[in-house]
């Protein structure tokens, strides 16, 4: 019987030993060492630590959230530009969502789930792949499970304008982390929100058919749209205290910038009311879509099968 | 020799070689012509520190960049060098040296123009970007916006319509 299930040494085995030698880590992580390594991370006078967290992992929340689903189009678009533009828009969501988790981790080491001992996964890596959805902070919106090509393009609208609006404003923050994030994401939004913007108008002018999923993505993503600029506590207290930002007051701001689109699309604004929470609590409680606990069982599972695997 | 003109020998030293790194994705690139090292210090103890940024938050290049520093610095005899991260001021392509532009467009790589100086809110754009923009094989300035999102987070794609080459522009952010 041929001994296929015996594993001897050979010369393949000394090839691939040799990559391993000072460099084994965690086989499931974006990345396997700490992002914000050298950066000072002392949090600023008079800001409660567990408040700072609590809203990096907001912030942090809503990027990793879409960044999955972005993700999730990559090989689907309709063309391979658009499937690049999505993975890039990914990408960077997943950036800005490592530095804010691992911000979090820094502020609150308290909130990051705990692993047996000897595991290799660095903190903003638990906190994206050991949490349940009701520990998940992110605004229902990021979580909409895909559709067509045009739901995506309004989703991202949405989100990136608002996002673009809320980082603009929190580059000013006192916390020197945040203040850098968001300096650089604004940049990285504002591709998003325009490449967004071009193909909400190009759907809008285009075929019969083009527009009219573009409206039914539109009116289907609405009643989510409230949300994004209702205060929560957490985000009043860190606005407060020169860390954060509160949601409702770039309201206005956003509404413009929506309206402008909207102009050129000759697309009327819907009308449809606000998706209700349960019990009053929404994404930034922890009550989420069932569509979050599906993402996440496909997001975490090699990760929590494999919570010491390194390569 | 005093101590202060010996520590001046070294991290001279130290930034030369920390200088001669790649890029690993733009390897016709220095990670100094491409302004992702920023700076090259000792701490209390002596040990060599080399500061990098992330040109994008998501650029999954920068654990790269660390291993191929501290090799090189190690190799160069910096026994415990290491690398930190410097996340503001957030890297501008500005900071492409006219060298490292030199080496994009002999590799076809169209350099970027100047980054679009911030003041006050972004202002949406629904129209495609005009960059002055010309084709780095064959010099035509008729050239043709594919994608915004190209082959890195770095880069949009462009086709030459006299040629027809499509090719990579790196983007003025």
């Amino acid at each position: 019987m041929a001994d296929i299930h015996t594993h001897e040494s050979d010369v393949h085995d000394s090839t691939y030993a040799g990559l391993l030698v000072n460099d084994a880590h965690w086989a499931f992580g974006t990345d396997f060492e700490d992002p914000l390594a050298g950066v000072d991370t002392t949090v600023p006078d008079g800001v409660d630590p567990a408040a700072l967290a609590a809203y990096c992992l907001m912030l942090g929340d809503d990027a990793l959230v879409l960044s999955q689903r972005l993700a999730e189009w990559c090989s689907r678009a309709p063309d391979l530009e658009e499937d690049i533009a999505l993975a890039n828009m990914s990408l960077d969501l997943l950036g800005q969502a490592r530095l804010l988790l691992a911000r979090a981790a820094a502020a609150d080491p308290d909130m990051v789930p705990e692993l047996p001992d000897g595991s290799p996964v660095p903190p903003e890596d638990r906190l994206a792949f050991f949490r349940d959805d009701r520990h998940f902070r992110n605004v229902r919106l990021a979580e909409v499970p895909n559709g067509d090509f045009a739901e995506a393009v309004v989703k991202v609208l949405l989100f990136s304008s608002w996002r673009l609006a809320l980082l603009e404003r929190l580059a000013a923050s006192r916390d020197a982390v945040l203040a850098a994030v968001a300096a650089k994401g604004v940049k990285e939004l504002a591709y998003h929100r325009d490449f967004a913007g071009r193909w909400f108008l190009t759907l809008a002018r285009g075929t019969e058919e083009s527009r009219r999923r573009l409206i039914a993505a539109l009116d289907g993503l609405w009643p989510l749209w409230p949300e994004l600029f209702e205060s929560h506590a957490v985000e009043q207290v860190v606005a407060e205290a020169g860390i954060g930002v509160d949601p409702a007051e770039v309201a206005a701001e956003v509404e413009v910038v929506l309206e402008q689109v909207f102009a050129a699309s000759q697309i009327d604004r819907p009308t449809r009311g606000a998706l209700a929470g349960v019990q009053g609590l929404k994404g930034r409680d922890g009550r989420h879509t069932e569509a979050l606990s599906r993402m996440l069982a496909e997001m975490q599972v090699v990760a929590r099968a494999h919570p010491r695997g390194q390569w | 020799m005093s101590a202060v003109l010996d520590r001046t020998g070294t991290l001279a030293r130290a930034w030369e070689v920390a200088s001669s790194v790649v890029d690993p994705e733009l390897p016709m690139l220095t990670l100094r012509d491409l302004g992702v090292l920023r700076d090259i210090s000792q701490d209390e103890d002596g040990t060599v520190v080399a500061a990098i940024t992330p040109t994008y938050s998501g650029c999954p290049a920068m654990a790269t960049m660390r291993d191929d520093l501290v090799r090189e610095l190690q190799e160069a005899g910096f026994a415990d060098a290491r690398v930190r991260v410097v996340l503001s001021p957030p890297w501008t392509s500005d900071w492409i040296s006219p060298e490292g532009r030199g080496a994009l467009a002999t590799a076809g790589i169209s350099p970027p123009g100047a980054a679009p100086r911030a003041s006050g809110p972004v202002a949406l754009q629904l129209l495609p970007t005009r960059r002055p923009v010309r084709c780095p094989r064959c010099g035509a300035e008729e050239v043709q916006l594919t994608s915004e999102f190209g082959s890195t987070a770095c880069k949009a794609m462009y086709q030459c319509r006299s040629c027809l080459e499509p090719f990579d522009h790196v983007k003025e952010i």
